[in-house]
C-alpha cells in the first residue's frame, strides 16, 4: 500500500513535469513572437532586442527550458502580458472566489446527484429511472454558458428572485465590513457571524453554483445509479435479502456503502471539469474568479497568463486523480 | 480466390452491421438520438438550399429589421444587424458539423498509427508513448485548447488543430490495446514469419483491424467535440464573425442579453440538442458493448 502510494506520487510529479514541458514547448517552439508581443505593437527592433535578453529569450533552448523550471520552483510563473504584474500574484487574487464557486457546485453534487443516482437504480426502468437518465445525459451535453444565460433569463428578468451577477450587492458592502479570512466570502462570513453577509453571499452564488454543479450532478447520479445496480445483483445481497432484511435496510445498510468508492471517485475528477467551466460561466455571472481572469487574458491573447491558469489547473487535475486513485486504494477488496 | 474471401468475410459484416442497428434502435432513447442525428446531419447538408434567407449567412442585411422577435416571418427573431436567426442557427449546424467531424478526423489521423506503432513494436517506444499520453491527458481538453488557440492565434482552423491536438491520445490508448491483442493473433505472426516488413504490417493488418472500436469511439467523441468548439468559439478563440457558429452567436449575442433573448437562446438550443444527440447514441452503443448491461 505504501509503495502504491509513494508511487502513485511519482508518477503525479512526472506528469506534471510533462504539463509543464508541453505548455513550454508549445508557448517556445510555435512561432509567436513573445518579446515583440511583450513590448506591444509599436516597438522598433532594439527594443525587441531588449525584451529579448530581459526574458532571457536570447540564450538557447534548453537553458530557457531549466530557467522556466528553476522558476516555477520558486512559485514564479512570470508576467501577464497584460498587465506587467507577476502572475502568481494576479492568480491569488482570483482562486479564493473560484475555489468556494467550485466547492458549492461539489456539495450540490453530493446532495443531488447521490440522492437521484439512489432513486433511479431503485425505479430501475420505470419512468422516473428513464427520466433521471436522460436529465443526467442532458446535463453532460448543456454547454454551461448557455445554461448560465438562460438561468438569468428565467431568475432575474423573468421572476426577479435573484441578482444577474456578482459575489456580494453593493449596498451590503456599505453597511458591512466584509470579513477577508480565507477569501471565500461563505466561509469567512460564517466563521466571523456576519449572517447579513452570508445570506447575500448565498444568493449571488446560487445561480453560477446551480451552472457548474449541472455537469458532476448528472456524472455522481448515473455513477451511483450504475454502482448500486450492480452491487444490489451481487449474492451477497441476495442472501441478505433471504433473511427477510427489509429492502430499506439492504439498501441503506449493506448495498450503498459499497457504491461510495467510484462515486467519490467520480466526484473528484470532475472537480477538475468543474474548475474549467468556470472559465465559461464566470465572466456572465461577472464572477471575479479565475474564469473571468481566463476570459479576459484570452481576449488580449495573454498567453503567459493563460499557461499560468493552466498550470494551475493542471496541478489541481494531478492532485484530484491522485486522491481518486487513493480513493480507490482504500477499499480493502483492491489488492495491490 | 480473392473475390470468393472478399465475399466471405463480408458476410458476417454485414450482418453484424444489420445486428447493430436493430441493438442501437431497440432503446427508445438511443433511436430518437439516432433519428435527430440523420436530421442534423441532413440539415447540415442542404442548408444553403433550405434556409429561408441564405443572404443572411454573411453581414448583408437589413438594418431597419434588427432585434425583431420570433414571428412566422422570422421564426427565432432577428440579430443585431437584421439577419434572420433562423437561418442562421440551421447553417450552423454544418459550421458544427463539419468542424467536429474535422476534428475527430484528424485526431484519429494522429492517435491511430501512433497507437498502431506503439503497441505493435511495444518496448521503449510504447512505454515514451504511453507516458506522452498520460501528459497530454492530465490536461482538461478544453483548457489545452485553450492555450494553444491562444498561442496559435484565434481563428476556426486553429480551434480544430488544437481540440485535435487534445484529443488524439484517447484514439492511441485505443488502438494500442487492440494492437498489442492483435499482435498475438496467428495471422499477424505468420505475416511476420514470411517475413513481410513492420510498416507494412502495421498498415495492411494493424490499423484496419482496429478500425470498428475506433469508429465507435469517434461517434461517441463528437458531442463533446462540438460542444468544445463552440465553447472555444464563445470565448473569442473559435469561429469570428460573420460565420453563422452557434458559440459566437451567443458570445455576441451576450452583449444585448437579457433583452434580446431570442439572439441567445436558440443558438443554444441547436448546441443542446446537437450534443444530446450525440451523446444519447454513445450511451446506447456503450450499453450494448457493455456485456454487464448487454444481456437484458
Amino acid at each position: 500500500m505504501k509503495t502504491y502510494i509513494f508511487k502513485r506520487i511519482l508518477t503525479g510529479m512526472i506528469v506534471l513535469l510533462g504539463v509543464i514541458t508541453i505548455t513550454f514547448i508549445m508557448a517556445r517552439v510555435i512561432p509567436s513572437d513573445p518579446a515583440a508581443k511583450w513590448v506591444g505593437p509599436k516597438a522598433t527592433p532594439e527594443q525587441i532586442a531588449l525584451a529579448e535578453k530581459e526574458l532571457g529569450l536570447d540564450k538557447p533552448m534548453p537553458i530557457q527550458y531549466a530557467n522556466y523550471l528553476k522558476e516555477l520552483l520558486k512559485g514564479d510563473l512570470g508576467r501577464s502580458l497584460r498587465t506587467k504584474q507577476p502572475i502568481t500574484k494576479e492568480l491569488a487574487l482570483y482562486i479564493p472566489a473560484t475555489l468556494e464557486l467550485v466547492l458549492f457546485g461539489f456539495v450540490l453534487a453530493v446532495l443531488i446527484g447521490i440522492p437521484l443516482g439512489i432513486y433511479s437504480a431503485k425505479k430501475k426502468d420505470r419512468l422516473l429511472d428513464h427520466i433521471s437518465r436522460f436529465f443526467s445525459i442532458g446535463f453532460v451535453s448543456l454547454p454551461a454558458f448557455w445554461v448560465a444565460l438562460f438561468l438569468q433569463l428565467v431568475f432575474y428578468k423573468g421572476l426577479g428572485l435573484l441578482p444577474l451577477g456578482g459575489r456580494i450587492s453593493i449596498e451590503t458592502t456599505i453597511f458591512h465590513r466584509v470579513p477577508d479570512v480565507t477569501g471565500m466570502l461563505l466561509v469567512d462570513s460564517l466563521i466571523t457571524g456576519n449572517f447579513a453577509i452570508f445570506k447575500d453571499a448565498l444568493i449571488h452564488i446560487i445561480l453560477p453554483g446551480i451552472t457548474i454543479a449541472l455537469y458532476p450532478i448528472g456524472l455522481v447520479a448515473r455513477m451511483t445509479r450504475s454502482a448500486l445496480l450492480e452491487i444490489l445483483n451481487e449474492d451477497y445481497i441476495a442472501s441478505i435479502r433471504s433473511y427477510g432484511v427489509s429492502e430499506g435496510k439492504v439498501l441503506w445498510k449493506f448495498a450503498l456503502k459499497n457504491t461510495l468508492g467510484p462515486t467519490a471517485t467520480v466526484l473528484t475528477l470532475s472537480l477538475g471539469y468543474t474548475l474549467v467551466n468556470t472559465f465559461l460561466v464566470e465572466t456572465i455571472f461577472s464572477w471575479p474568479g479565475l474564469g473571468s481572469y481566463v476570459a479576459t487574458s484570452v481576449i488580449t491573447l495573454d498567453y503567459p497568463a493563460i499557461i499560468g491558469v493552466t498550470i494551475f489547473s493542471a496541478t489541481c487535475y494531478v492532485i484530484l486523480n491522485l486522491i481518486a486513485d487513493l480513493i480507490i486504494a482504500l477499499d480493502p477488496r483492491v489488492r495491490f | 480466390m480473392n473475390n470468393h474471401v472478399i465475399k466471405e468475410t463480408m458476410k458476417p459484416k454485414i450482418k453484424a452491421f444489420r445486428e447493430s442497428i436493430y441493438l442501437l434502435t431497440r432503446n427508445k432513447l438511443t433511436a430518437i438520438a439516432l433519428y435527430i442525428i440523420l436530421l442534423i446531419v441532413l440539415v447540415a447538408l442542404f442548408s444553403p438550399y433550405i434556409i429561408p434567407y441564405p443572404e443572411h449567412i454573411s453581414d448583408e442585411a437589413n438594418i431597419n429589421n434588427k432585434f425583431l422577435p420570433p414571428s412566422g416571418k422570422h421564426f427565432f427573431g432577428t440579430d443585431e444587424i437584421g439577419r434572420d436567426i433562423f437561418s442562421r442557427v440551421l447553417y450552423g449546424t454544418r459550421v458544427s458539423i463539419t468542424t467536429g467531424i474535422l476534428s475527430v478526423g484528424l485526431a484519429v489521423l494522429i492517435g491511430v498509427p501512433v497507437g498502431a506503432i506503439a503497441g505493435f513494436i511495444g518496448g521503449t517506444i510504447d512505454e515514451v508513448t504511453m507516458r506522452i499520453t498520460d501528459m497530454f491527458l492530465s490536461f482538461p481538453p478544453l483548457l489545452l485548447a485553450i492555450v494553444l488557440v491562444s498561442i496559435l492565434g484565434p481563428s476556426l482552423n486553429n480551434a480544430i488543430i488544437a481540440i485535435a491536438v487534445s484529443w488524439w491520445p484517447w484514439y492511441t490508448r485505443l488502438v494500442r490495446g487492440q494492437a498489442i491483442s492483435l499482435r498475438e493473433r496467428k495471422f499477424i505472426q505468420a505475416a511476420e514469419t514470411i517475413g513481410t516488413p513492420k510498416h507494412k504490417i502495421i498498415l495492411k493488418h494493424i490499423i484496419p483491424n482496429t478500425i470498428s472500436p475506433v469508429i465507435v469511439q469517434a461517434s461517441m467523441d463528437m458531442g463533446g467535440v462540438i460542444l468544445t468548439i463552440a465553447s472555444l468559439s464563445f470565448l473569442g478563440l473559435g469561429a469570428q464573425p460573420p460565420t453563422p457558429e452557434w458559440g459566437l452567436m451567443i458570445s455576441i449575442s451576450r452583449k444585448y442579453f437579457p433583452d434580446v433573448w431570442w439572439y441567445s437562446i436558440f443558438p443554444g438550443l441547436a448546441i443542446f440538442v446537437t450534443v444530446l444527440a450525440f451523446n444519447l447514441l454513445g450511451d446506447g452503443v456503450r450499453e450494448i458493448l457493455d456485456p454487464k448491461t448487454r444481456k437484458k
